[in-house]
């Protein structure tokens, strides 16, 4: 059982408008490790890894954006033979895919669902389609195991790797005045 | 748990996948749906739905804590891929399923002579939407249940229901298909895909969304669908739900996209005798099947305990607005005053 819901928050304007100027790889490479700790994180023989590979197959040699809009940042990434990349050049993505932070970390949370934030608007998805619903489809059918993702130790845990995320952006998020 | 004797109706939830197949068991399903990847079934979307590993897990989970798996082979198989469609009947029974949904005649009878044991629904994709209809599946392949199309109004729901023995599902919430269910010719217009053949309306592969200064926008195969101001409610990307100019008006020319929901007619489903109630979404997130699980199993039995007093709760309309398609709920066809 899920110990907490995340709030309904937006970052604040001020780092709207400042984030873009910030540098995004940092924020980048914490996500692609995050990525990649699920690709190498084994559930035990019978369950195979968090991420499964095979499934993944069809999106080798395609790039990502994600627009986190309320924080000003456009993390851009690829999938490739020896797992996720950032990506360094400003080529168009195959998949762009634009939300809130809080809407970000709800779908990974699985507290919300992509065709519900869509309605509503909060979740936008330009470019490929088809390479939408295979990134979302994946991350619905994975069968995580239960417990609380805070308990999780392993530094490279998607959790640890995910909240380190939050953290970051949480240190960037300066109180209204 | 429920201690009164009323009529048990049961709750059909969708399952795109493992995660969510749990999730609807952990919230009181009775019955989860599901489909194979591949053709077979009406929602082929690509990363969607079960391969042999997770149905084996999702089987055991279920009847572990005594829900029942009902597999959709809920499409139309061709000449040149029947085999396929046969295939995927041999292997849900093999999975030991409570029952296999399927609208093709053919296959029916296929599954009737091979599998004798194994529990046949008609599809709502069969489109069977008088008794007679329904009788003669009985009749012919001996299908226990048919889940009837969302064509029908209440007063019809209940003249099939009192001259049939076979089981009535209705749907109760969720997307809604305009078109005679199984002959929606539409998407197949317009992508070359046939959602009653190959599994998909509006297939992934054919749909564009763009923000544009002029807001966001929807195409279909290239084909502008939908346009939507800033922060005005989407529908899903099907051209029923599109808006087309009409004698120099642009409206929903076929259909609003709204979700039916049916909550407050619970008590007169019941009392109609309808067996079970299906909730659409088998395309959508574990977090979907959660919140809408939950709203109607405490409905459900709420209305059980004593429907002669059973209100909706205001929270229980709330959750479900909030998950659904475009800007309201509808009664859909079962609130029909017109005959
Ligand atoms: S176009 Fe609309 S009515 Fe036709 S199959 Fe698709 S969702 Fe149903």
């Amino acid at each position: 059982m899920k110990t907490f819901k995340l709030p309904d928050f937006t970052l604040p304007a001020l780092l709207t408008r400042l984030g873009p100027r910030l540098p995004q790889l940092p924020p980048t490479l914490v996500l692609v490790g995050a990525l990649n700790a699920a690709l190498r994180t084994a559930r035990g023989p019978a369950l195979g890894h968090l991420l499964p590979k095979e499934l993944l197959e069809p999106l080798i040699g395609r790039r990502v954006t994600l627009r986190v809009l309320d924080a000003g940042m456009t993390l851009r990434f690829a999938y490739g033979e020896r797992g996720f990349r950032p990506s360094f050049d400003n080529a168009p993505a195959d998949l762009t895919m634009s939300a809130r932070t809080r809407d970000f970390l709800a779908l990974l949370l699985r507290e919300e669902d992509a065709d519900t934030l869509f309605f509503g608007r909060r979740l936008l998805m330009e470019g490929d389609t088809e390479l939408g619903l295979l990134v979302k489809n994946t991350l619905d059918g994975i069968d995580l195991p239960r417990f609380d993702l805070a308990q999780l130790s392993s530094r490279l845990a998607p959790a640890e790797l995910l909240s380190r995320l939050g953290e970051y952006l949480a240190r960037r998020a300066v109180p209204h005045h | 748990m429920t201690t009164d004797t009323s009529p048990r109706i049961e709750l059909v939830c969708p399952a795109g996948g493992l995660p969510a197949l749990k999730t609807a068991v952990d919230h009181g399903a009775d019955c989860v749906y599901a489909g194979f990847r591949d053709e077979t079934n009406a929602r082929n979307f690509t990363g969607l739905n079960f391969d042999d590993k997770a149905l084996a897990e999702g089987v055991k989970y279920a009847h572990s804590r005594r829900a029942k798996v009902l597999i959709a082979l809920n499409t139309f198989p061709q000449a040149s891929n029947w085999s396929r469609w046969t295939a995927a009947v041999d292997r849900a029974a093999g999975h030991g399923v409570d029952a296999v949904i399927l609208a093709d005649l053919g296959l029916m009878d296929y599954a009737a002579h091979r599998h004798p044991n194994l529990r046949l629904h008609l599809s709502v994709q069969g489109s069977a939407t008088n008794y007679e209809a329904i009788n003669f599946y009985r009749e012919r392949f001996g299908i226990q249940r048919a889940v009837l199309p969302r064509v029908l109004s209440l007063a019809q729901v209940e003249q099939v229901i009192a001259n049939t023995q076979v089981e009535i599902e209705v749907f109760g919430f969720g997307g809604l298909c305009v078109m005679v269910e199984g002959r929606c010719a539409l998407s197949a217009y317009a992508t070359g895909t046939s959602p009653n053949c190959q599994g998909a309306c509006s297939p992934g592969k054919a749909v564009r969304w763009e923000q544009t200064p002029q807001g966001m926008e929807t195409r279909l195969n290239g084909i502008l669908i939908d346009r939507y101001a800033d922060g005005e409610r989407a529908g899903y990307p099907t051209l029923c739900k599109g808006r087309f100019e009409v004698d120099e008006e642009t409206y929903y020319a076929i259909e609003e996209p709204t979700s039916l929901n049916t909550l407050e007619m619970l008590p007169e489903l019941m009392r109609i005798g309808v067996s079970a109630i299906k909730i659409e979404g088998r395309q959508r997130s574990p977090a979907y099947v959660e919140q809408v699980t939950k709203v109607w199993r405490a409905a459900i039995d709420a209305c059980r305990r004593d429907a002669a007093n059973f209100v909706p709760k205001a929270a229980w309309m709330a959750e479900l607005n909030k998950v659904s398609e475009g800007q309201s709920h509808t009664l859909g066809a079962y609130y029909r005053p017109w005959k």
